[in-house]
């Protein structure tokens, strides 16, 4: 049973701060593979994850946790897909932060979400999605919480442990959105250089606050692109090399998630992987573990099982749909 | 209700009548989407849409309904991609007249449940995928539309986990936990328009759509339902209100069979 509430390591502005001080913040080399940059999670660690729902989601990085089998994670992500269930599934993770969770509205409400967090075996702590993309903001700004409008008067409030406070200038009641900073923060981007500063295209979520507000920084990316490439275009930086730890260049890094513009989400894949659930419950994701996570060695291995055929086809119709 | 048009056509044509000309709409997808988009083409061509994904100012393409708020069909022809927090900060600082939703389970007060169903909320009866943005756009937006079906196991006198707050308890309960602003106007649904008391904040019948008696709309509510001084009939979709509506989703991902 997971521990359901917000816990003052969260946000502990202090802590968090000295944490990143003691860090080297270097503008060096950050490349390096998926097993190395993975090797930085511990058991129990807060993991804050980009993108939303199944939008350019670290599949990569969190696929390489699973393999690592890392044990008693706390999940912080705005909407969660089928990648929160895997980590459900297989353990991994024993809480879970978010706004909302399922694959997407035509799949359904999640048989394994209702499976796990009905039994206590998961805690699911529910934040609205303004609140959860201001606990981020708070913790990339570096303090303890933010006033907002939003949550109060809610049952929302008593999940989480939401506070209010009295607006000293008006009197009026806000909510104080606590900071969340997460231990770890997993990213994929569209495009970096190999010292870590990242660029991303269309949607941009949550992910330049939960890259600041985090300690250690991972992120996958699309396409490496020099030095002069960044420099010619340093608009389209949002976060900066000395913010990140470990950058891996891995394409099609979120498949079968989208990247905007790249590659569309394959929904073949979520029917035939809902469809095994309702045929055979809560097994069938221990086997699609077996097969997708556990078995192909390389994240190369794992794209083979879709086939450069199926790729191709999720690129051409990304490149039609952002035409 | 005659079988030129489903419910799903219902809903979407009544709700879309509900937005004005230069407004602003948060809509979720499905039917709220396709009636802000309905409502774009058809009566309001200076409405904006704010998607929950980041997204504001797309022109859905027909035959190309997103099927979540942040894919990429969601921003088709967007004016611009904020991040989901900036997004949902324009309807914090006022700027979204309407917030179009759907919902689970809704009580007399017109608060929403989207999170579990039973009485614990850490070991639910059913556990729900949770609020999404919903409870954002029911603080934040200057008013709220709800858009569902009309059962009675959706209308329920008390909601089992308050996920989204309109009047919470009535008398001034919502101002009393700092909701300052919006709060939930109407409520769509499959038999008619409801509205809420302007003092006790208790839902009450407002319009029926034609053949439904008031006697129907409450025997499909799990609450006493009060009425308004006046009952209004509402106008039935017409051939061009669905005409325009069925060219948006063609393939019937949202509207059905």
């Amino acid at each position: 049973m997971g521990d359901p509430h917000l816990k003052p390591v969260e946000y502990d502005f202090i802590g968090a701060r000295e944490r990143v001080e003691a860090k080297r913040k270097s503008a060096g080399e950050k490349l390096t593979s998926l097993e190395e940059a993975v090797a930085r999670v511990r058991d129990g660690d807060h993991v804050g994850v980009g993108g939303c729902l199944f939008s350019r989601t670290p599949m990569a990085l969190m696929r390489e946790i699973l393999r690592h089998r890392r044990r008693g994670l706390t999940l912080a992500r705005n909407l969660t897909c089928n990648e929160g269930e895997l980590f459900m599934a297989a353990g991994a993770a024993s809480r879970i932060v978010t706004a909302w969770m399922s694959i997407g509205l035509p799949w359904g409400v999640s048989k394994i979400l209702r499976h796990y967090v009905e039994s206590g075996a998961v805690a699911l702590e529910e934040w609205s999605h303004l609140a959860l993309g201001l606990r981020f903001r708070a913790g990339a700004m570096g303090v303890p919480f933010l006033p907002a409008l939003t949550m109060l008067g809610s049952d929302l409030v008593g999940v989480g442990g939401l506070k209010t406070v009295q607006d000293p200038y008006t009197g009026e009641t806000l909510a104080a959105v606590p900071a969340l900073f997460p231990d770890v923060a997993l990213l994929h981007v569209h495009r970096a250089d190999r010292f870590g500063n990242c660029q991303i295209d269309g949607y941009p979520h949550m992910d330049a606050d939960i890259a600041r507000a985090a300690t250690t920084v991972l992120v996958t990316t699309e396409e490496i692109v020099s030095e002069e490439e960044t420099r010619r275009y340093p608009d389209r930086t949002v976060i900066p090399g000395f913010v990140v730890d470990a950058l891996v260049h891995v394409p099609f890094g979120s498949f079968p998630h989208e990247c905007y513009a790249l590659y569309e989400a394959d929904y073949d894949h979520f029917a035939e992987y809902t469809a095994a659930i309702d045929a055979r419950g809560p097994a069938a994701v221990g086997e699609y573990l077996e097969r997708y996570v556990y078995g192909p060695p390389a994240w190369s291995d794992y794209l083979d099982l879709f086939g450069g055929e199926r790729l191709a086809l999720q690129a051409k119709r990304a490149k039609e749909l952002t035409r | 209700m005659t079988e030129r048009f489903n419910a799903a056509e219902l809903l979407a044509v009544i709700a879309a009548r509900q937005l004005h000309d230069d407004t602003t709409v948060f809509a979720g997808v499905g039917v709220p989407l396709l009636a802000a988009a309905l409502a774009k083409r058809r009566h309001a061509p200076r409405l904006t849409m704010v998607i929950e994904g980041g997204i504001i100012g797309p022109q859905i393409a027909p035959g190309r309904l997103p099927v979540s708020t942040n894919e990429m069909r969601a921003g088709h022809r967007a004016t611009m991609l904020p991040s989901i927090t900036d997004a949902f900060l324009f309807a914090q600082r006022g700027f979204v007249d309407v917030g179009f939703m759907g919902g689970a389970q809704i009580d007399q007060y017109g608060n929403i449940n989207t999170s579990v169903l039973g009485p614990d909320y850490w070991h639910p009866k059913v556990r729900l995928p949770g609020t999404g943005g919903a409870n954002d756009i029911a603080s934040l937006c200057r008013e709220v539309i709800i858009v569902t079906a009309h059962e009675k196991r959706r209308f329920v006198e008390r909601v089992d986990f308050i996920t989204s707050p309109a009047w919470l308890r009535g008398d001034g309960s919502r101002r009393a936990a700092g909701l300052r602003f919006g709060g939930v106007s109407r409520v769509v649904t499959t038999l008619g328009i409801l509205g809420f008391d302007p003092d006790s904040k208790r839902m009450r019948i407002e319009a029926t759509h034609p053949g439904v008696s008031t006697d129907t709309v409450r025997g499909n509510t799990g609450f006493p339902l009060l009425e308004a001084p006046r009952v209004e009939v509402t106008e039935p979709p017409s051939d061009d209100e669905l005409a325009m509506l069925r060219a948006l989703d063609p393939e019937r991902r949202f509207l059905g069979t």
